[in-house]
């Protein structure tokens, strides 16, 4: 089980889900907060499923309040770099400077038809 | 050499008293962690303006304050001149983004900060500025 997750984790960090960050993480966790890497994960994960909820309904509204996507996605950004999500960090990035020259194109071809997603069950940020 | 080494290790071992001013939940946990990893302890503020009323209130005293930058209610840079204002002496830190252009850090450091480091933090970048 333990060489499974070792397995899934290199292939993370190959794929470039991960950066060098998440080892800084891990380098944080000890006896007295032996489960800190997956408390923050979990963290993560809650706070990334509230800014997707967000950012989704307010492409729902059909107009684009550039001001408030470039806030919900450098609150994703900064949260994603802090734990070394670095894929999702540079689609941020991506979607952040859409939001600067005002590219709705830009931001609905990215996004696709699909929805967001990021979760435990789910490496990518596309469903 | 052995001695300095010594003074060195003595430095980082002594409690620092951090005051962490940050409105991301995740950003406060870890960095958190890492005051506690590098000996310290730490105090946490949501944003600028509770920054300013622990100062005011408690009459605190830090020897950090590591401060982000973009944060509701009062930001980094406001909250900076307004501690500097209020004649708070610790160091200040400010925590910014890679995104941040070189404007954006000038003006952030002529608010007060003694140094400025880019997310995201780790025990590399603050032990140096503590010794």
């Amino acid at each position: 089980m333990q060489r499974q997750v070792a397995l899934i984790k290199q292939s993370l960090f190959d794929q470039g889900y991960l950066d060098e960050q998440f080892i800084e993480l891990e380098e944080l966790q000890d006896d007295a907060n032996p489960n800190f890497v997956e408390e923050v994960a979990t963290l993560y994960f809650k706070d990334s499923a509230r800014l997707i909820s967000n950012i989704e309904q307010a492409l729902e509204r059909g107009s684009f309040d550039f001001n408030r996507l470039d806030n919900y996605m450098h609150q994703f950004k900064g949260s994603s770099t802090s734990i070394g999500a670095s894929k999702v960090k540079t689609e941020c990035t991506m979607f952040r400077e859409y939001c600067r020259v005002g590219n709705a194109e830009g931001w609905q071809d990215r996004r696709g038809p699909r929805r967001l997603h990021v979760g435990p069950s789910n490496t990518g940020t596309d469903q | 050499m052995a001695t300095k080494s010594m003074g060195d290790i003595e430095k980082i071992k002594k409690k620092l008293n951090v005051l962490i001013v940050d409105d991301d939940p995740l950003n406060l946990i870890i960095h958190e962690k890492i005051i506690k990893a590098i000996g310290g302890i730490s105090q946490t503020a949501n944003n600028g303006e509770e920054a300013v009323i622990i100062h005011r209130d408690g009459g605190s005293s830090f020897d950090l304050i590591l401060m982000d930058k973009e944060m509701p209610e009062r930001d980094g840079v406001s909250t900076t001149k307004k501690l500097r204002e209020m004649e708070v002496k610790s160091m200040i830190v400010g925590v910014t983004s890679l995104a941040d252009n070189e404007e954006e850090r000038r003006a952030f450091m002529e608010a007060g900060l003694n140094h400025c480091l880019a997310k995201p933090l780790t025990k590399d970048k603050i032990i140096p500025l503590i010794n």
